[in-house]
């Protein structure tokens, strides 16, 4: 019984939604391939946690890491388009 | 003036609006210095036996402890931080679990079940700050990419165990061991990413303080935590305490792989005070290693309002890389004077030491206080920041502004 009761204390200590599927990037050309690539290997609160402070150099120097570094294996050709995402999405303006 | 407000400017203006009572999920606090996206997305969330924690990832998981538990000498098992690099997190069985020793610098290697390693060795406890080498990232100016910490990503604790030591006395150290390597059970997902493998020199594994803990705070070591037993390095930043730990290799030359050779380093010289890893060092860049002496005030936020004329007791905390506090110190502003605040109980020179300061606010209007500590080995927080691209070893002199009236 007391159990119960701690357990049902522990439930409500839950927060509801507290996963990563109730998070939403911007709309922007390019979401789809963030999301498909991205995911793999993390939950996508990675992106804009950090923001907003990258440039488009900064957010490809990240991209860059992930594929050189950490092996993410995206596709050349859609390298450019994943860039200009996070630039646009979560980026500061060059300069 | 214009000198003297930059200065000032660049103080840590801690002022983390104290999260008590909020709801699990409920919106983040302001917390002035974080990137916008970093606030937008830290909310409360709780990973399972955990309490809600700031989440700043879901996968890796990394959460960092609100401010409210850290007014307190020891940081509660399920309010500790948790930070992961990789997102394969197996749920290790203590049944099944050998500890792996071995190594080319090794006599012969051995194995070691959780039952052994607590029967065949003396145990030993120590109180020590585990804290993330980018705790504070967040608060960096220019902000640097990474997980985008407040001040949150530590936590103190009694952490029980055998000694390393002991433990690579039985595989046997050959003279020419030079560092030893450590291997917990997380990986990445894909086969490619490097995988979270640590060294330490010889020296550091060979100090009675290093351990290979299975408790925490009087109980066995929690999942998120490194169960069933983890590294406990104490002095230095917690990116050496390898969790879920599965081998251990005795080399007879530097550990070679990225987490040692790129990541976690430092510009060489940059931090003068901190210990040597001379096996690891290159022309231009050393490892972190030992902490920088910090502090940080625990029950109290700027934008506080307080009464005028009525007394105040300012609490804290103070840490460093494991000479101990000697002392920590209170001004209205950087010119001084100076005023002692005094300090609590002493738990050893590798856990934080508690502090107080009591004071009553003057007139009406704005207050500031400083808040400096320093160690034994005369190492003091200062006011401007040492740059380095990762955003490490962030320590500034904390500012706190209460509002009187």
């Amino acid at each position: 019984m007391k159990n119960a009761v701690a357990a049902a204390l522990l439930l409500l200590a839950v927060p509801a939604h507290a996963d990563e599927s109730q998070i939403q990037l911007r709309e922007g050309p390019g979401r789809v391939l963030v999301q498909a690539n991205c995911i793999t290997c993390h939950s996508l609160d990675y992106i804009p946690m950090n923001s907003v402070f990258l440039d488009h150099a900064g957010w490809q120097k990240v991209v860059d890491k992930m594929i050189r570094v950490m092996g993410a294996p995206i596709r050349p050709e859609d390298v450019g388009p994943i860039v200009d995402y996070l630039a646009a999405a979560y980026g500061r303006p060059a300069g | 003036m214009t000198q003297r407000r930059q200065f000032l400017g660049s103080l840590a203006g801690i002022a983390l609006a104290a999260p008590f009572g909020r709801l699990a999920g409920a919106a983040p606090a302001p917390s002035p210095g974080l990137p916008s996206g970093a606030v937008e997305s830290g909310i409360l969330a709780a990973l399972p036996g955990k309490k809600p924690l700031i989440k700043r990832s879901f996968r890796a998981p990394n959460y960092e402890t609100p401010l409210q538990y850290f007014d307190q000498l020891y940081t509660p098992n399920d309010a500790f931080f948790v930070r992961y690099h990789l997102s394969g997190i197996p749920r290790v069985d203590a049944r099944s679990w050998r500890l792996r020793v071995g190594g080319a610098a090794a006599v012969a290697p051995r194995e070691f079940s959780l039952d052994e390693l607590r029967s065949g060795f003396e145990q030993v406890e120590v109180a020590a700050v585990a804290q993330c080498s980018g705790n504070r990232r967040g608060l960096y100016t220019p902000h640097v990419p990474g997980i985008q910490w407040s001040i949150g990503a530590m936590g103190n604790a009694r952490w029980r165990g055998v000694r390393l030591r002991d433990v690579l006395a039985r595989a046997g150290v050959r003279p020419g061991a030079v560092e030893v390597a450590f291997d917990g059970a997380d990986t990445g997902v894909l086969a490619a990413t490097p995988d979270l493998v640590k060294s330490l020199p010889v020296d550091k594994v060979l100090d009675e303080h290093t351990l290979v803990a299975f408790e925490m705070n009087g109980e066995p070591l929690p999942h998120w935590h490194g169960a069933p037993a983890r590294l406990v390095v104490p002095g230095w930043t917690a990116t050496y305490w390898v969790k879920h730990l599965a081998s251990i290799s005795i080399l007879p030359a530097a550990f070679d792989g990225y987490w040692m050779k790129s990541a976690y380093r430092l510009p060489r010289a940059a931090f003068p005070g901190a210990a040597a890893f001379a096996s690891q060092a290159s022309e231009s860049t050393t490892p972190i290693t030992s902490m920088v002496v910090n502090s940080l005030v625990t029950n109290m936020v700027s934008g506080q309002r307080v009464a005028a004329g009525v007394p105040l007791e300012v609490r804290g905390i103070a840490w460093d890389g494991g000479h101990g506090i000697r002392r920590v110190e209170v001004a209205q502003s950087m010119d001084g004077p100076w005023m002692a605040a005094r300090l609590g109980v002493d738990a050893g020179r590798f856990s934080w030491r508690q502090w107080q300061y009591s004071f009553r606010p003057g007139a009406q209007g704005s207050q500031r206080l400083l808040f400096r500590a320093t160690s034994h080995a005369g190492e003091t927080q200062g006011s401007q920041l040492v740059p380095n691209p990762a955003g490490y070893h962030h320590n500034l002199i904390q500012a706190l502004d209460l509002v009187v009236g």
